[in-house]
């Protein structure tokens, strides 16, 4: 671990200004995985700010109808806040199908958003990794790669962002709302949030130096049954093979995002359109520019028989 | 004192102590933060500096160039240890890689150097600043690729009995597959982790050690110290499997750490070093063909495995016990051993059958299913009550061979010393309910789960060492037992205190055990599933010579005396045993050691493991929903703790059945996954529920305490059984551990 500073910040624009006057700084909030990859000197901040006195965390009804989540709001309030779990089953199920309960005791809302890949090139610094080192290479390409991408990804770049949280959130059209240096804020759509490697890998998102998140805010409830079907090896406390956040309607129409494969939750809006003709016609939209590994190929039909789980559990409720 | 004929009636046949579900005696220590583990023993260094291992970034070649000078400069940094400035290391001992590597590079992440700072933090820092030019070399990294060049080993002579190719051949009924297990990490809790202190030329270690023997023998040979000058204490360890057999980088870095900077010095290995900086279970590829006739007799039985290993290192032994388990004319057993630049392959739990029962035990799966049989009762006719295939040897204590009349030419084969593999057999499949089984395989379906039941058979050795121990009884009647065996959470402890207390008529808290320490009498220490049945024989003959001191200060015959209730009895007459120390403190202190009985008898641990899973149809997700162990492994000295290391092996062949791998990078040349999140284990969730049935037995002919090890026969057989049950519940067969789902899912059901 690198040496660093350390301060902790009063308000959201004081903290934002606070990073953004530093080089090389960055915020500090349940550190549940900062920390691990500063000890790893995967990450090395010269400077921390830590944001955990902000009173960030409030959960708040919105004037809409929806619901707006601090950024300090811990996963594991967030999962069982009731307004959450009645309207918003599907994040609640992704959350509570992450980490470990001690884990989501201390990770928090943004913090989760911001969380980086699990791939294990970028996690060993002897190899090369353009998210790591931009310009250093890809050593995932070629190499062990059954946990990473297989669509959306580039020359540079195979990895997978490993959340849950965020694929349920991507299917509830939350936004993202931050405070830049200046004190200006936006609302970013969580579609626009995370991006794509191309030949930046080493951008997981679109936040600019400096700006804080603030809030996640969901629109108003939409009904239906939510799902969370969360496939992998081992029954508990291990990253997706393939996530389906799925709200399934009584008439069979729905939506649908993917988690575990690829840079970033993947929904693809024309696949919720033929929900009704199944599992199979969704993922033929959704994964049509896929490009798997030879050990990931079978993420595809996975997210076809996962999602059709979904849909029958859908009928069924 | 030497044990060479099968013990008779002893006072630990009593069974007043012995035998007894006695919780841990260490229990509360771990439970409340008390016990101190190597790397905390504040007291024993209360200014220890702090090392880091920095490992090296290829994994084969050598280091062109080191620069170390603004590593040197960092805050806090006292030294730095490197092959230029350590001075000679030796390479004999239990692990053959070196420990410190320099300027050639057998392995990734083998360490080139330790970084000794004031704190952690500064040390782990300036290890970051070392600069390091390698010369990248060509390197063997592929398994099936070096099979080429494989080779036998001395220890694994080809075996090859009666006609094999041409009752294989001509048999009607025959299984030919093969079956590829991967690396395995032991990933035990507590890092491999060591305080070094000098005192003048005399060095201790408080270090993670299983067998303290080993330690010292290997870490005086490395590092050419006297052996007399070395003490090593590994009071408590936090699991080893295997993984902590002797002296690795942490210990022989931390030794030369604290030399160089004059003081104390701690080095544990950070967890994403240890893969691949430490040593682990190899992978294997065997190939199994079983040939029996229409009845389910095996008429040939062929293993042969293939491992690798750097030059030095041994062969993962998995072909070894299909020698023993089955009966069968005709033989074939070949164990291969190639060429590899990937990091050490050495023991992890169960070296040997762990891996060579995931392959034999689905052949035979796959064997029944042909024979249209019931796969436990193929077993049972399979089953053999002498070494299948030994020429016979004559044994005196058989009564068929001891008679003149039979001849030398009639002499009988080797045989078991007890073999309880049948009734193993029978009692699980009436406890797990195996008759609920459905023998056709995807037929049995709950909603979106398929449902499967497996078995398979365990066997594992029950090797005995000689092991002493010394005991000492004061004058408030409490009786000290020294021993150099480890605990390694196993129970050894509470066994050892059992054993002494049973001996002397004491209940187990007059009794106090001190282990894991040179300084104490030497009892191997935990390996193989040998350190129950050595340490406890140990202390065993320590507590006879206990007692006829103690006889002899009372005034007793000591052939009369009885040991009961804290006191010595004989005739009407009855004294308190405190009595025998009130002039001062007794001490007694003997060795166990050994006739010919294990090489008159073959001592083996026998069980059966079924399992029941459930497999998502849609996602290929495999969940196992409960499992049951059937052991007979002599006499059970704690069936609590006996049973935690059996539900703990049972854990380990989940793992192995269903998670478990170490993924070869084989341009890099090592294990890419090398942490807990990418190297899964098995967590709760995994493990729904467990039962162990430990079947009524003593071997009189492994010492007088009857006893056996059990902790490897828990993992041995667990994976493959696990196989079954999946293959059961979707008539996919995976032949590649482990069995993950994108193994069987495009051969499951179709979905709607």
């Amino acid at each position: 671990m690198k040496p660093f500073t350390y301060e902790r910040a009063k308000t959201p624009a004081e903290a934002a200004a606070a990073v953004a006057r530093q080089p090389g700084a960055k915020f500090l909030a349940g550190g549940t995985n900062l920390l691990d990859l500063m000890k790893l000197e995967i990450e090395t901040p010269r400077h921390l700010v830590d944001v955990q006195d902000l009173k960030l965390d409030r959960i708040e009804p919105t004037s809409d109808g929806g619901l707006r989540i601090g950024a300090l709001v811990t996963n594991t309030k967030l999962a069982a806040d009731t307004r959450v779990r009645r309207d918003y089953g599907v994040l609640t199920r992704a959350i509570v199908a992450g980490a470990s309960g001690q884990l989501r005791n201390k990770a928090t809302t943004a913090g989760n958003l911001l969380q980086r890949t699990r791939c294990p090139y970028f996690y060993d610094p002897n190899m090369p990794c353009n998210k790591r080192k931009p310009g250093s290479g890809c050593a995932a390409i070629g190499g062990y790669s059954r946990q990473l991408a297989v669509i959306g990804s580039s020359d540079h770049c195979i990895a997978t962002y490993p959340g849950d949280m965020a694929v349920a959130m991507r299917v509830l059209d939350a936004t993202v709302e931050t405070v830049k240096a200046d004190g200006t804020t936006r609302a970013i759509p969580i579609a626009d949030f995370h991006r794509l490697p191309g030949d930046t890998p080493h951008l997981d998102n679109n936040l600019e130096a400096g700006e804080l998140i603030t809030a996640v805010t969901l629109p108003r409830p939409i009904g239906g049954t939510h799902h969370y079907e969360k496939v992998r090896d081992r029954a508990s406390y291990a990253f997706a093979l393939v996530s389906v956040a799925a709200i399934i309607q009584k008439d069979g129409s729905g939506r649908v995002a993917f988690g575990g494969v690829a840079h970033k939750p993947w929904r693809v809006e024309a696949a919720d359109d033929v929900m009704t003709q199944g599992a199979a016609a969704v993922t033929a939209k959704a994964f049509a520019d896929a490009r798997p590994t030879d050990d990931n190929a079978f993420k595809i039909p996975l997210a076809t028989r996962a999602l059709a789980a979904t849909i029958a559990e859908g009928r069924s409720a | 004192m030497k044990f060479d004929t099968p013990a008779g009636t002893n006072p630990i046949d009593q069974e007043k102590v012995v035998g007894k579900p006695h919780p841990r005696i260490e229990g509360p220590l771990k439970t409340t933060g008390r016990a101190v583990y190597s790397y905390e023993n504040h007291e024993a260094a209360p200014d220890a500096a702090y090392g880091y291992v920095v490992g090296s970034a290829i994994a084969k070649g050598r280091i062109s160039s080191m620069d170390v000078r603004e590593a040197k400069a960092a805050p806090g940094v006292l030294a730095i240890v490197t092959a230029d400035n350590a001075g000679p290391i030796k390479k004999q001992g239990f692990y053959v890689a070196k420990p410190l590597a320099g300027p050639e590079i057998e392995h990734y992440h083998q360490a080139i150097a330790l970084v000794v700072a004031e704190t952690f933090e500064q040390a782990r820092h300036a290890a970051s600043l070392i600069r390091v030019d390698y010369a990248r070399g060509q390197g063997a990294f592929d398994l099936a690729a070096a099979r080429g060049g494989a080779k036998p080993h001395r220890r694994r002579p080809d075996i090859r009995i009666g006609d094999f190719d041409k009752a294989f051949s001509s048999a009607p009924v025959k299984v030919d597959a093969t079956y590829t297990t991967p690396d395995h990490s032991h990933m035990m809790l507590e890092p491999h982790a060591t305080i070094a202190r000098w005192d003048g030329d005399q060095l201790t270690i408080w270090s993670a050690q299983q067998i303290i023997g080993w330690a010292r023998r290997d870490l005086g040979n490395k590092l050419s110290i006297p052996q007399d000058k070395i003490r090593i204490v590994a009071t408590y360890i936090g699991g080893g499997f295997g993984g902590k057999g002797s002296v690795c980088s942490d210990a022989i870095l931390a030794a030369l750490g604290a030399r160089a900077v004059g003081r104390a010095v701690k080095v544990a290995l950070p967890r994403p070093l240890m893969p691949n900086n430490t040593s682990h279970r190899p992978a294997t590829i065997q190939r199994v063909r079983l040939a029996a006739g229409r009845d389910g007799k095996l008429v040939a039985v062929g293993h042969e495995t293939l491992s690798g290993n750097l030059p030095g290192g041994g062969p993962e032994i998995a072909a070894a016990q299909t020698q023993l388990l089955y009966a069968g004319a005709n033989r074939l057993n070949l164990t291969r051993l190639a060429t590899l630049d990937l990091p050490e392959g050495n023991a992890m739990r169960a070296p040997g059958e762990a891996s060579g029962l995931m392959a034999l035990e689905i052949a035979m799966d796959e064997l029944a299913e042909k024979l249209g049989m019931d796969p436990v009762e193929l077993r049972i006719l399979n089953d053999t009550q002498v070494v299948p295939g030994d020429p016979g040897r004559g044994s005196p204590t058989d009564p068929q061979s001891a008679s003149g009349n039979q001849g030398k030419a009639e002499e009988a084969p080797l045989p078991f010393s007890i073999r309880q593999f049948i009734p193993c057999l029978r009692t699980g499949a009436e406890r797990f309910g195996w008759k609920q089984r459905s023998p056709k395989p995807g037929s049995r379906r709950e909603g979106r789960w398929l449902i499967g039941m497996g078995m398979a058979s365990a066997i594992r050795g029950a090797p005995i060492m000689p092991a002493g121990g010394r005991v000492t009884l004061d004058a408030k009647g409490i009786v000290t037992v020294e021993s150099n065996m480890t605990d390694m959470g196993t129970g050894s402890y509470t066994i050892i205190g059992q054993t002494v207390a049973e001996m002397m008529g004491l209940p187990l808290d007059r009794v106090v055990v001190k282990l894991a320490d040179s300084d104490f009498p030497e009892a191997f220490g935990g390996g193989g599933q040998g350190g129950a049945a050595s340490a406890t024989a140990g202390a065993y003959a320590a507590c006879m010579k206990l007692r006829e001191a103690v006889a002899t200060k009372l005034g007793f015959n000591s052939a009369d005396a009885k040991f009961v209730g804290g006191e010595v009895r004989a005739g009407n007459r009855r004294a308190p045993l405190a009595q025998a120390a009130k002039d001062g403190a007794i001490t007694a202190e003997d060795k166990m050691e050994y006739g010919d009985l294990s090489k008159r008898f073959e001592q083996q641990t026998f069980g059966a493991h079924f399992c029941e899973v459930a497999v998502d149809a849609y996602t290929g997700e495999i969940r196992i929903r409960r499992m049951l162990a059937v052991c007979a492994a002599g006499r059970i000295l704690n069936p609590i703790t006996a049973r935690s290391q059996v539900i703990g092996g049972m854990v380990g062949g989940a793992g192995a059945a269903l998670m478990e791998e170490l993924a070869v990078d084989k341009r890099f040349g090592f294990f890419v996954n090398h942490d807990l999140a990418g190297y899964e284990v098995p967590v709760h969730a995994d493990i729904p529920h467990q039962e162990v049935i430990f079947l009524e037995e003593t071997d009189p002919t492994m010492s007088p305490v009857k006893a056996k090890g059990v902790g490897e026969l828990g993992i041995s057989g667990v994976a493959p059984a696990i196989a079954n049950a999946v293959y059961n519940a979707t008539g996919v067969r995976v032949r590649e551990y482990p069995i993950t789902l994108d193994k069987h899912l495009a051969k499951l059901p179709e979905i709607v």
